[in-house]
């Protein structure tokens, strides 16, 4: 009985989610707009402009549109993390989170529940974006797109676990800009996902370290070698202890009686 | 269960054999020849050949290597199986490119500081004949029909219609400038030459000695000055001719039907000369400045992978 509670609950927040992503064809569209921008026409202005060595996973030669692909897959995943978190403070504020969070099981648990629903919703969009991506010549060979699968859950729920650690740190929708100015774009351009790493050591030893330690850059390695067909396992080792933490220190800031929400009035 | 796992084991055998291949690349700053194996794609081992190794070949029956050291001014004759020079062949002075006669018994050689055609015959190791042609001739192909030697001369513009029985020039042409590979297609009838200068692939009559299609290579984004097509290989079907684009990093994939560009794939830097594998399933390039060659796969027209084999790649055969 219990775990039929359980599953009813995570089916719950997982369909309300997919239902508002597929309803809201605005999201879905600037969901995969954004992407295709920086593929089109960021990555078709470097084109020339950049010369990569060979690095694995490549085997050979490639145009700089075939090496920002994974970065963007990243860059929906982390949006789209941002977006969950985004709507986390939403949900609270309009009621219908309180809701769920006042049901008779374990606040952790209703939590996981928005990140598997968060990361079903961002693994969508990837898919849906890759596909567009074939038709513009970056094909990466087809067992890349099952690999790719795992890897593509473990960096969501790295990412979303990163969107609910923030959500809880946040008060009021508005604060929500502060997160695009001083999360998401430090770690998306202090990254692998658009210049390979070396090329950052070139210029500063600095830089090269803060992206070699940013979770995102692992997450965005360990997306790039399954889209090749393998495993780094240094990139999910990193990704996998970044989502533990995350994931920890999220629940203990929905922790009603000592997290965040106890400064935040219990919101 | 035993006569099925033998049967397996046959059919492994023979699968490895049927792919099976050689790739013999000259190394012109090495003074060596890389030999690779493209399947798994790793270069197998580097046997030292002489001074500035460039233009290579292979015999018909596959058990000789051809290979201009220009610097000891000679053409070496390397046996395959022992890897070891087993002759000499009188080139004249700085080899660089030079074409073998189909039945293999004549080998005809630029010498470009001398603006002559060298013909060798090979049994007898004896210069059969030198002919005069245009300044700095490079490019040389034999016609699969065994009728035409044709040359191309880099400053004269022209290629040089040489008839093989009676070793004299019969024709000249006039082509874009300074014209660099010539490739015949396998009926014969169509020679292929690459302009430097102009950026172009010309296609040109056999019987009536004319161009008749003019490609202009471009690649959006690549500056003209990069653009620099050197060899040049037309498939056994007559589908597609490739291109090597020199600086531009890339091989033109051409459909020889259409005479249309239908793409560029990226490969190393510098990509100099091109050789299909012998089911003609891949395509091998060298890429001089990237110390690479690049391994195209010609069903999908995509490239799998470059390997790393010495400094300055300049030709490239293939042993099935």
């Amino acid at each position: 009985m219990i775990i039929l509670h359980f599953w009813r609950v995570m089916w719950g927040i997982i369909n309300r989610e997919l239902l508002r992503f597929l309803n809201q064809k605005e999201r879905f569209i600037s969901a995969l707009v954004r992407p295709l921008i920086w593929l089109f026409v960021f990555a078709a202005g470097f084109r020339a402009a950049l010369g990569l060595a060979i690095t694995p996973p490549y085997e050979t030669y490639i145009l700089y549109e075939v090496y920002i692909t994974p970065g963007l897959v990243g860059m929906i995943q982390l949006f789209n993390g941002m977006q969950s978190s985004l709507s986390m403070v939403y949900d609270r504020e309009m009621g219908s989170m309180r809701i769920l969070m006042v049901c008779p099981l374990p606040r952790w648990f209703l939590l996981i529940c928005k990140l598997i629903a968060g990361t079903v919703v961002s693994i969508l969009q990837v898919y849906v974006f890759l596909a567009i991506a074939w038709f513009y010549e970056i094909q990466p060979p087809e067992i890349g797109y099952v690999y790719l699968f795992p890897a593509l859950i473990l960096s969501g729920l790295m990412l979303g676990a990163l969107g609910l650690l923030l959500s809880s740190f946040i008060k009021q929708l508005e604060n929500f800009a502060g997160v695009m100015n001083f999360v998401i774009f430090p770690m998306f351009f202090m990254s692998s996902a658009l210049y390979p790493l070396w090329k950052m050591k070139e210029s500063s030893l600095l830089l090269y370290n803060l992206a070699l330690y940013n979770p995102f850059s692992q997450a965005v390695e360990l997306i790039r070698f399954a889209l090749y067909g393998q495993f780094n396992q240094y990139a999910f080792l990193v990704t996998l202890g970044a989502f533990i933490v995350f994931m920890l220190v999220a629940i203990w800031g929905y922790n009603p009686s000592k997290g965040m929400m106890v400064k935040k009035g219990g919101k | 269960m035993k006569t099925w796992l033998l049967n397996l084991s046959l059919c492994l055998f023979f699968m490895g054999i049927a792919h099976a291949e050689t790739v013999f690349v000259s190394l012109e700053k090495d003074n060596a020849l890389a030999i690779v194996d493209p399947i798994k794609g790793v270069l197998l081992k580097t046997i030292i050949v002489g001074q500035r190794p460039r233009g290579i070949t292979i015999s018909p029956d596959y058990k000789h290597l051809y290979v201009a050291t220009s610097d000891d001014d000679t053409i070496k004759i390397i046996d395959i199986k022992t890897l070891k020079e087993v002759g000499r062949l009188p080139s004249g002075e700085d080899p660089e490119t030079f074409a073998l006669s189909p039945k293999g018994d004549r080998l005809y050689v630029s010498n470009e500081d001398d603006s002559m055609v060298t013909v060798i015959d090979i049994a007898s190791k004896k210069v059969l004949k030198t002919i005069k042609v245009g300044v700095e001739p490079e490019g040389i192909a034999v016609s699969p029909d065994n009728k035409w030697v044709v040359s191309a001369s880099e400053t004269t513009n022209m290629v040089h219609w040489i008839n093989t029985q009676t070793l004299e020039i019969v024709e000249n042409t006039l082509v874009d400038p300074r014209p660099r590979a010539l490739h015949f297609s396998a009926d014969s009838k169509q020679l292929w030459v690459t302009s430097e200068m102009a950026g172009t692939l010309m296609v040109l009559d056999v019987a009536t000695k004319k161009i008749i299609k003019n490609i202009a290579l471009t690649i959006q984004g690549v500056s003209r000055d990069k653009i620099l097509p050197v060899g040049v290989v037309v498939d056994k079907k007559g589908d597609y001719a490739y291109v090597a684009m020199g600086s531009a990093n890339r091989v033109a994939v051409v459909n020889a039907k259409t005479f249309t560009v239908e793409k560029f794939l990226l490969v190393g830097q510098r990509v100099w000369n091109l050789a299909f594998s012998p089911d003609q399933q891949r395509l091998y390039t060298t890429n001089g400045t990237s110390h690479d060659m690049s391994i195209i796969d010609l069903k999908n027209h995509k490239v799998t992978k470059s390997v790393g084999v010495g400094r300055y790649p300049w030709g490239v055969v293939v042993k099935p």
